[in-house]
């Protein structure tokens, strides 16, 4: 029977010398591909996702890490240091705090799309709706789901239109606030929340849940922006990724997922 | 300040009636599973404890699935018209389950402590089961279960993940000071952060302070 003592110490010998292969194989292959870290908002999830699979296919040493969430939460992350190379906001609002916060360069910045509002319903909903104004005073309608204009373009969009209309006190009292815009599209696709304002790209994601119930005119055209970050440490693959975006390549996929061109000045 | 107050009076209030439901159900479970002889009874005492150790956007996900308007408990709520999803009573639910493990294993620490002598006792002078229980058994486990109380509060207090998961982020009605802080600093708002973050650690530190006097802390020494 050996020592036990010194079996042990035999393993532990052996589980070492296998962390350390495991973190030098990690770090060798890391080496490999630059890393190329992409914050965009929510609604360009899908979009931005094919995006970056067409963006790998074409530059092989690069790999693109896709940070999605509410424009301005994204733009937090970048103004607390965050390592990231490309911003891609839903409004022109995020992008003016970005450049205001000296978080981008600004003659890097273009608009690469523009979308549409919308009032979405549950897919089986039999809300009578003749129009938003209307159907959002209805007592039906008990919880209505947006993005937090605080920090969500899409709820910034949907309060403009509902103060235009004159209902957005109403609509305050009703009001869920959802984290990002699909955090909304969720709510309105589990029935939780009898309306929603998302936009017409992120209703075209679940066709199965909800139902488009009214299109939102709204004050400002929707518009993406897109800009490098100040001080990336990828500035080419970054530049190289936001051309990208704005090639007929990168517009074709974005018109796939129902994101219409950028208006032309 | 005034930003503060709500959401403070709303987590008080959420916590509260949390741990009142935490107090009742798990007095009880911790009575059965104290008293039960059974190889099952290891196997339901873990299937209790588990919100402990679960992440709260799991146990989130699971009671927004259940209690939902289209999931099984949530279908049969909505015939009679209640709601969970939304509401400060959802909160209450989330941050009950949240906190459940806390008071059971505290109070079925606190019973089987108890001396079964002082029980046996009783029942020779005659008592009934429940005068035992609520004469002998009870004031004997008392401090144990006054200790999960307080702890079931405290996690109670600080229950977010589920909570924002099920009740959701309705300012005045289920914006609990955790999710007030949590939605400040999504909006950059650093100030009212910082507001509701200084409320948040005088309660907590409050708390703390009231627990330690209602539980006097054992010392080493054994004489007094």
């Amino acid at each position: 029977m050996s020592n036990p003592v010194s079996a042990v110490r035999r393993y532990a010998r052996a589980a070492a010398a296998c962390c350390f292969a495991a973190a030098a194989l990690s770090v060798h292959s890391a080496a490999h591909a630059d890393e190329l870290v992409v914050s965009a908002a929510a609604s360009l999830t899908n979009a931005f996702r094919t995006m970056a699979t067409a963006f790998e296919k074409t530059h092989p040493n690069t790999q693109v890490v896709l940070n999605l969430g509410a424009s301005d939460v994204l733009l937090q992350q970048i103004l607390n240091g965050a390592p990231a190379d490309v911003f891609a906001s839903a409004d022109e609002t995020a992008m003016d705090k970005a450049v205001d916060g000296k978080a981008v360069i600004p003659n890097t910045r273009r608009d690469f799309a523009t979308n549409s509002l919308v009032m979405i319903v549950p897919a089986d909903s039999r809300l009578p709706v003749r129009s938003v104004r209307e159907a959002l005073m209805l007592p039906q309608v008990k919880h209505v789901a947006l993005g937090n204009p605080a920090s969500v373009p899409a709820g910034r969009y949907a309060k403009a239109a509902l103060e235009h209309e004159g209902v957005w006190d109403v609509v305050s009292s009703k009001a869920v606030l959802a984290g990002n815009v699909r955090e909304s599209l969720d709510y309105v696709a589990r029935g939780e929340a009898e309306a929603g304002f998302v936009f017409s790209t992120d209703a075209a994601m679940m066709p199965q849940a909800v139902k488009v119930a009214a299109s939102v005119p709204t004050q400002k055209p929707v518009t993406y922006p897109i800009a490098l970050v100040h001080g990336s440490a990828h500035a080419a693959d970054a530049k190289a990724f936001a051309e990208f975006v704005l090639s007929p390549q990168g517009q074709a996929i974005l018109a796939k997922y129902g994101f219409m061109p950028p208006a032309q000045h | 300040m005034q930003d503060a107050w709500i959401p403070l009076a709303l987590s008080l209030k959420v916590a509260s009636w949390a741990t009142a439901l935490d107090l009742l159900f798990g007095v009880a479970a911790a009575l059965a599973l104290a008293r039960w002889r059974s190889g099952a009874r290891d196997v339901v005492d873990a299937l209790l404890t588990l919100p402990l150790v679960m992440p709260p956007t799991v146990l989130g996900y699971y009671l927004l699935v259940l209690l939902g308007r289209r999931g099984p408990i949530g279908a049969w709520l909505d015939t009679f018209g209640v709601r969970l999803v939304f509401t400060w009573e959802g909160a209450v639910i989330a941050s009950m389950i949240a906190a459940f493990p806390l008071v059971l294993k505290s109070a079925r620490a606190a019973f089987e402590a108890t001396d079964p002598q002082l029980e046996h006792a009783a029942r020779t002078l005659g008592l009934s089961e429940t005068a035992i229980f609520f004469r002998v058994t009870l004031p004997l486990a008392a401090r144990g279960i006054l200790a999960g109380a307080l702890l079931s509060f405290a996690r109670a207090l600080g229950e977010f993940g589920a909570t924002l998961m099920l009740a959701g982020n309705l300012p005045g009605r289920t914006q609990t000071l955790s999710v007030a802080v949590y939605s400040a600093v999504q909006a950059g708002d650093d100030h009212t952060a910082n507001v509701l973050v200084l409320v948040t650690s005088v309660v907590c530190v409050t708390v703390l302070l009231v627990a330690g006097r209602l539980v006097p802390q054992h010392t080493l020494s054994t004489s007094r």
